[in-house]
């Protein structure tokens, strides 16, 4: 039986708080424990950008993320996305491109797609491709990945 | 199944070093390694995990006297954007660059990527060139104790270095480069994003009416650990950039390094990246005349 610690955060804007194991990772806490499971285990190792959050508006990987220390910040998941504008635009512009297949990477491209048009509101094509260089997508080739992130940016609110 | 019996986020530098004092302690910062490796069982959890990210003494990156001072909760996307580390280390703000994907580089630390003392960790061989020191502070008998080590005697084997347990480190301190002052990095990896390198090479020094001085080179994924190329530098001290100094300094790198054969390259062309890539960034030096 592993350590446990309680600790306190803000998911998605809501203040929480659970019991963790000292050594779990926050995608197991964030999938497991709180029970949100739009952000998905790909590799577990940081390859693969399937369980990309937002830690204080910041992307990381929560695989490699010890829940612990989400402990007094603030996390955003992909469902947490629902009620904000930026993350609307790449919702619609991911369908609309046909950017979507399997679906599994579209979490993770999404966040990490909000993170760079938080920082980068018009970014270049090479930036997008840039940008989610930690995400991996083993059906669409990337182009309409990138075309979706590309036709956010342009949209209006 | 982990033998991890107590768990803790000191606030202050003093009350870590007092903790590490009392026992050894595995480490948290970005927990981009530590995560991975001690899931593949590669680090074995001790007693205490201690969470050091809530510490405000190991933030922040300073002018101090003639040196930077970074502390070393810096992540890889601070580095890069730090105003006073692109007007002084350049070099390093682009090797932050080749560094891993955006996700790793705004958790993990330059402190955790120094620690962990990868043959092939992307910060160390610019460090190298850039003559950075370790601040360690420990707190021994009663009092705190500061030393400060040259990176280049720092790293003594893959994942081991002359940190003592009841040492941590709290920042880097680089001198401030010369006017004058040319630096240099490349790595090589087959693919841009997520990779380790198969070599690195950095090269650093001061160029003036066309000499180089004060000349500084290093090597990752080389040898067990990163390293100065000291018979390379030896061929570029005090020299003009000809094209035969350039070749006879591509030659020392070459015969000066002793790699491996793995999954990522073989010795063979790892000695011919060093011999042909050294050459092509001191072509690049003399060309751009700093």
């Amino acid at each position: 039986m592993s350590l446990q610690q309680e600790i306190e955060f803000t998911l998605n804007g809501v203040p929480t708080r659970v019991r963790v194991p000292v050594d779990m990772s926050a995608l197991d806490m964030i999938r497991s424990v709180v029970g949100l499971t739009g952000t998905k285990y790909g590799c577990g190792e940081g390859e693969c950008g399937a369980c990309t959050i937002l830690l204080d508006g910041v992307s990381v990987n929560a695989c490699l993320l010890f829940a612990v220390d989400c402990d007094g910040r603030s996390v955003t998941t992909i469902e947490g996305l629902a009620d904000d504008p930026i993350g609307q635009k790449l919702e619609k512009a991911f369908v609309e491109a046909g950017a979507v297949q399997c679906g599994f990477c579209t979490p993770g491209m999404v966040m990490q797609s909000r993170a760079l048009l938080a920082k980068n509101p018009n970014p270049t094509r090479e930036e997008i491709q840039r940008g989610i260089e930690g995400n991996l997508c083993r059906c669409t080739g990337y182009v309409k990945i990138v075309d979706a992130v590309a036709a956010a940016a342009r949209a209006k609110e | 199944m982990t033998a991890i019996e107590n768990y803790i986020a000191p606030t202050s530098l003093e009350q870590a070093v007092e903790l590490l004092a009392a026992g050894e302690a595995t480490i948290l910062a970005g927990g981009t390694d530590l995560m991975p490796q001690s899931h593949a069982g590669r680090v074995k959890f001790k007693p205490t995990l201690m969470n050091i990210r809530r510490i405000p003494e190991l933030k922040g990156i300073a002018l101090d006297g003639g040196w930077l001072r970074i502390g070393a909760l810096a992540t890889i996307s601070e580095l890069m954007a730090a105003e006073l580390v692109r007007r002084h280390c350049p070099v390093l703000a682009e090797a932050g660059d080749h560094f891993a994907s955006g996700q790793i580089r705004n958790a993990g630390t330059l402190g955790g990527n120094i620690c962990n003392a990868s043959p092939a960790g992307d910060t160390l061989v610019p460090l190298l060139v850039l003559d950075a020191q370790a601040e360690l502070v420990s707190k021994p008998n009663g009092s705190l104790r500061t030393r400060t080590l040259p990176l280049a005697q720092f790293f003594t084997g893959p994942g081991r270095t002359r940190r003592e347990p009841n040492e941590l480190l709290a920042a880097v301190r680089i001198p401030v480069p010369p006017p004058g002052s040319i630096a240099r990095f490349y790595k090589f990896g087959t693919r841009p994003a997520l990779d380790i390198s198969a070599i690195s090479i950095g090269l650093a020094g001061v160029l003036r009416d066309g000499r180089l001085s004060q000349v500084r080179v290093a090597f990752g994924a080389v040898a067990p650990t990163p390293l100065r190329g000291t018979a390379t530098e030896k061929a570029l001290e005090g020299k003009r950039l000809t094209p035969e100094t350039i070749a006879a300094a591509a030659l020392a790198a070459r015969d000066e390094i002793n790699p491996i054969s793995d999954v990522r390259a073989s010795a063979w062309y790892r000695k011919e990246l060093v011999h042909n890539m050294t050459k092509r960034m001191l072509e690049n030096v003399a060309a751009a005349g700093n």
